[in-house]
């Protein structure tokens, strides 16, 4: 495969043709915000918050999906991108029920840290406060659907890694939802093997063990990943935790 | 003259200000460089004017905590979101999922030990507001200080920029919500 | 059939037709139909027999005569006659008069040289009014799939392609992407599998060009989309259309019968080499299955929601092959280009927007139906010569084209061109041809709030700008319409707009904040005017507005 060189943030980098601008920058240290994406599981491009700008277009681009041509100019960090970024988080924190007493504690929410990361002191748009239910029925988990972020890791890993497509999306727009096979308990579920996928990919506490402590609610998110490349590539490597 | 400083207490737990208590031995460093002019604890019944910096607890949840944010706003130069609850609406806003006659319903009636009715003196009661609001939402607010409650580190912090003339902008160590 | 069964074909049909002295003609589209065409449908029927004319006179049903507002109306073919408001009466006085006595009822008649006619140019509407709907034997005869026999016997696929981007056709659902460029990339791509699809799912509020021409034309489609299955090397093809148009699916599936009989469709078409199926998949009604993506992951049977592009539909699309995908107005101009060739359709219109457009003019107008125009016209001419202008009394102040994706059009850009790159100059789009003229009545506030109510409703929600974004435009719109909002709100406002047009996925987020933002750029003061005044406060000087919020208070 032809090696392309292209620039982020004023620095020349080379990639393989076809690995993404987010690869790229993941394999140089840059940062760039994600939620939605997780490596092993398919990419979205449903969060935005990797959108960076490319010089020629007005529009602006997900990183996680798209691809770097040759001598391409890329900003992953300016201005704009930053106040658009806020707003992503502004959006979020206004659309659940946010107030959690576990992860400001053990600092495990990536929605927490991505909050951190754009500086939200406080958010301009009105908490819609809406009514969620509690899915408490699992012998071993919950889902609480005030705490979604509705990135769908879950339903992406229980269909592409584990094969039981328990989880999926009902509703649209505001009013979207994950509901376990149609919308019956998760306790109820056969489809479910209890393999806790879906649990260790949530970014927030929505999905959580019973029984844990504050400070054992931890998520093992690079975990995903090392089953993918272990199936794919029969490599049976622990890859280090990436930069989220 | 020594900047007036004020500290109010809305719809919160006043652990933010257990937490200003929390300053300790700095307290006595503060009393000399401001005049508190106003704050639950000190026994001033008005809000003074001409105000430099009030720090304010609490969700904006009832009608008495309305009216003192908008005098509050009047009176001062800078106002300061103090803890979760004056910031997101924290655990005071976990009543807004429900409607406000079930919330008085639950307080009022179904909790109650003796004599269970929904208060109306109006007069003499602060009435609830349909939902909880971070202060933002009812007045300017200059700067919000995170955490539930906010460490005495973080307060000791903004209180020192603010007296030195800037807007305090939290390092990340101290943003941090709960 | 071979290609001369065809002609002969539309040599008898046209021998039968020429028996009959008068075709009267009603109007059984969906607009007509529910003023009660039925009826006068009935009585014209009665009255022909009562008379003995049934030797003389055909009655048909055919597609959209235009002037839906007017309806139901009658048309007489012979002696060419529009009447409007017909009932069962007047029905009767048709018969008897016109047709029995020469005598027209001039209380209904319509004059056909009205500029609403005279200035059309008709494309993809010709055989409205023409022919009955529901017959392949009509079609045939108005030179239907004769387009298709020549591609399959006088044309390659490459010249099929280059005929079509000859003649500078561009997409009609809206975004006009040149469709022979579309079809090239297709037909090039390297796969075992190819596929046709026609967007019919026409969501915007107020629009129905696309129902008009399955429900009176359904040929044209199916014709359209076997020369484009023809010309990329596909055998299959899909109409996705949506369940709220029940009369077009039935007509689609009777022409579809029809076609497959005849052996204008399915194996060997006009026993040439060429096979190509269509088939009807129903949508259930999401307006964001109108986005292409979604569209193709709702015709698999997934969910209706859209994918980051590229890949594109052409490179990648349904069940990962390479994928045609266009509009229902886009498929109906194929056939005449073929027949009347590119040079004849590249003189209609602009250079840079050959051809037509069809609009559907709604609102404070008074002429609503459905207009065909030449690309270019001044906008003031569809609205002043062929709508007829506001209703007495009131003045123009804006036209909203595009659907809840475009931007409201104010009096100082009435002369226009209509084409895409024009319209997108003043913030809109040409969209699939919904046109709605609002007048000075009409609050712009609550123009766009009721735009953004619909894109709030039918956001996927897989975005979070768009699934929260357009939810939090409503609110602040909603407190600018009941003067709670102050200057800060207007501001942020309009930062959440720029965030969920320029970081949305899909065209449905993007475009979602056109009718605020075009609002805001033409009737800024229709804003401002509602904003709270902001109160001098504090002792430094700020300005702090005050929001009470008391008054919520039970």
């Amino acid at each position: 495969m032809a090696v392309i060189t292209f620039i982020i943030d004023d620095e020349q980098y080379s990639a393989q043709e076809g690995v993404t601008i987010l690869q790229v920058a993941r394999d140089n240290k840059i940062h760039i915000p994600t939620l939605c994406y997780l490596d092993g599981l398919s990419t979205l491009g449903a969060c935005r918050l990797c959108v960076v700008e490319i010089e020629g277009s007005p529009k602006l681009f997900p990183a996680c999906t798209t691809k770097p041509t040759e001598n391409m100019v890329v900003r992953t960090n300016t201005e704009k991108l930053k106040k658009y970024r806020r707003i992503i988080v502004e959006l979020l924190a206004s659309e659940g029920n946010h107030q959690c007493a576990v992860c400001v504690v053990n600092g495990h929410c990536q929605l927490q840290d991505l909050a951190y990361e754009v500086g939200l002191d406080h958010v301009r748009f009105p908490y819609l406060f809406p009514k969620k239910s509690l899915d408490a029925t699992h012998k071993d988990f919950v889902m609480d659907r005030n705490r979604c972020v509705l990135c769908t890791r879950c339903v992406r890993v229980c269909h592409e890694v584990e094969g039981a497509h328990v989880w999926d999306i009902s509703g649209r727009g505001i009013h979207c939802e994950i509901i376990a096979d149609l919308n019956q308990p998760w306790g109820t579920s056969a489809n479910c093997t209890s393999c806790g996928k879906c649990v260790s990919v949530c970014p927030t506490g929505a999905l959580f063990e019973k029984g844990a402590s504050v400070g054992e609610m931890q998520k093992e998110h690079d975990f995903i990943k090392f089953i993918v490349t272990a199936r794919n590539k029969h490599e049976w490597v622990h890859i280090a935790p990436e930069d989220e | 003259m020594k900047p007036r400083v004020a500290t109010a207490w809305l719809g919160g737990c006043s652990g933010c200000h257990m937490s200003f208590l929390d300053l300790d031995e700095r307290l006595i460093e503060l009393a000399d460089k401001i005049d508190l002019v106003y704050s639950p604890i000190a026994d001033v019944k008005e809000f003074p004017e001409n105000v430099d910096v009030t720090l304010v607890e609490g969700a904006v949840t009832n009608s008495e905590n309305e009216e003192l944010a908008h005098i509050i706003r009047k009176n001062s130069r800078l106002v300061v979101a103090f803890g979760d609850c004056a910031t997101t609406g924290n655990v005071t806003a976990m009543r807004n999922p429900f409607k406000l006659e079930d919330v008085e319903k639950r307080a009022y009636i179904e909790l109650a030990d003796k004599n269970p009715r929904i208060p109306d003196e109006y007069v003499t009661i602060a009435q609830l507001l349909n939902i909880a609001h971070p202060l933002h939402e009812i007045i300017k607010v200059d700067v919000w200080l995170h955490g539930c409650p906010p460490t005495a580190d973080q307060i000791w912090f903004t209180v020192n920029e603010l007296l030195q003339g800037k807007i305090p902008v939290l390092p990340p160590v101290y943003l941090r919500y709960g | 059939m071979t290609v001369e069964d065809l002609r002969e074909l539309a040599e008898k049909e046209q021998a039968r037709q020429a028996q009959f002295e008068h075709r009267i003609l009603y109007c059984s589209s969906a607009g007509c139909v529910s003023s009660g065409c039925d009826a006068v449908k009935a009585e014209l029927k009665k009255a022909i027999e009562e008379l003995g004319l049934t030797n003389k006179c055909e009655l048909l049903g055919t597609g959209c005569l235009g002037l839906c507002g007017e309806g139901p109306l009658v048309f007489v073919h012979s002696d060419p006659t529009l009447y409007q408001h017909v009932d069962a009466k007047v029905a009767r006085r048709i018969v008897e008069e016109h047709i029995g006595q020469g005598k027209k009822v001039k209380e209904n008649e319509i004059d056909l040289k009205d500029p609403f006619f005279a200035s059309q140019t008709k494309i993809v509407l010709e055989n409205m009014g023409k022919i009955d709907a529901e017959s392949i034997e009509e079609y045939i005869a108005a030179d239907g799939y004769e387009a298709l026999a020549k591609a399959l016997t006088e044309m390659g696929p490459e010249e099929v392609i280059g005929e079509i981007r000859k003649a500078g056709l561009r997409g009609r659902g809206g975004a006009g992407y040149p469709t022979g460029l579309k079809w090239d990339i297709v037909r090039k791509g390297v796969s075992d599998q190819k596929y046709v699809v026609c967007n019919a799912d026409e969501g915007d509020p107020g629009a129905f060009m696309d129902r008009s021409v399955l429900e009176g034309d359904p040929h044209r489609v199916l014709e359209g989309m076997a020369i484009a299955g023809y010309a990329v090397g596909a055998n299959q093809g899909y109409i996705y259309a949506r369940a709220e148009y029940p009369l077009a699916i039935e007509r689609l599936k009777t022409a579809i019968k029809q076609a497959e009989k005849l052996g204008l469709l399915g194996n060997r078409i006009l026993e040439s080499q060429f096979n190509f199926r269509i088939d009807i998949r129903i949508g259930a009604g999401a307006f964001v299955c109108g986005e292409e993506t979604a569209l193709l992951r709702s015709v698999m049977g997934r969910r209706g929601r859209p994918k980051v592009r590229p890949p594109y539909p052409s490179e990648k699309g349904l069940w990962g092959k390479p994928t045609v995908i266009n509009n229902v107005e886009t498929y109906a101009n194929i056939a005449p280009i073929l027949r009347n060739g590119s040079a004849w359709f590249a003189g209609i219109g602009t250079q840079k927007s050959p051809g037509t457009k069809v609009f559907a003019l709604a609102g404070k107008i008074n002429r609503t139906g459905l207009v065909e125009v030449p690309m270019g016209i001044p906008l003031k001419k569809i609205i002043f010569d062929i709508g007829g202008g506001t209703p007495e009394g009131t003045e123009f102040k804006a036209a909203q084209t595009g659907g809840p994706s475009g931007g409201c059009i104010p009096k100082e850009h009435l002369d226009l061109p209509v084409d895409y790159e024009s319209l997108q100059t003043v913030g809109s789009i040409m969209g699939s041809g919904g046109m709605i003229i609002m007048d000075n009545t009409s609050d712009m506030v609550d123009v766009a709030k009721y735009f953004m109510d619909f894109c709030m409703d039918e956001s996927c929600g897989k975005c979070i700008p768009c699934r929260v974004g357009t939810k939090h435009i409503y609110t602040l719109l909603e407190k600018i319409v009941n003067r709670q909002a102050t200057e800060d709100d207007f501001a942020l406002l309009k930062e959440l707009c720029m965030m969920v047009k320029e970081t949305s996925l899909c065209g449905l987020g993007q475009a979602a904040p056109n009718p605020v933002l075009s609002t805001i750029r033409f009737f800024n003061e229709e804003y401002i005017s509602k904003l709270k005044p902001a109160t001098t406060f504090n002792a430094t000087g700020e300005e702090h507005s005050p929001v009470t919020v008391a008054k919520e208070v039970k």
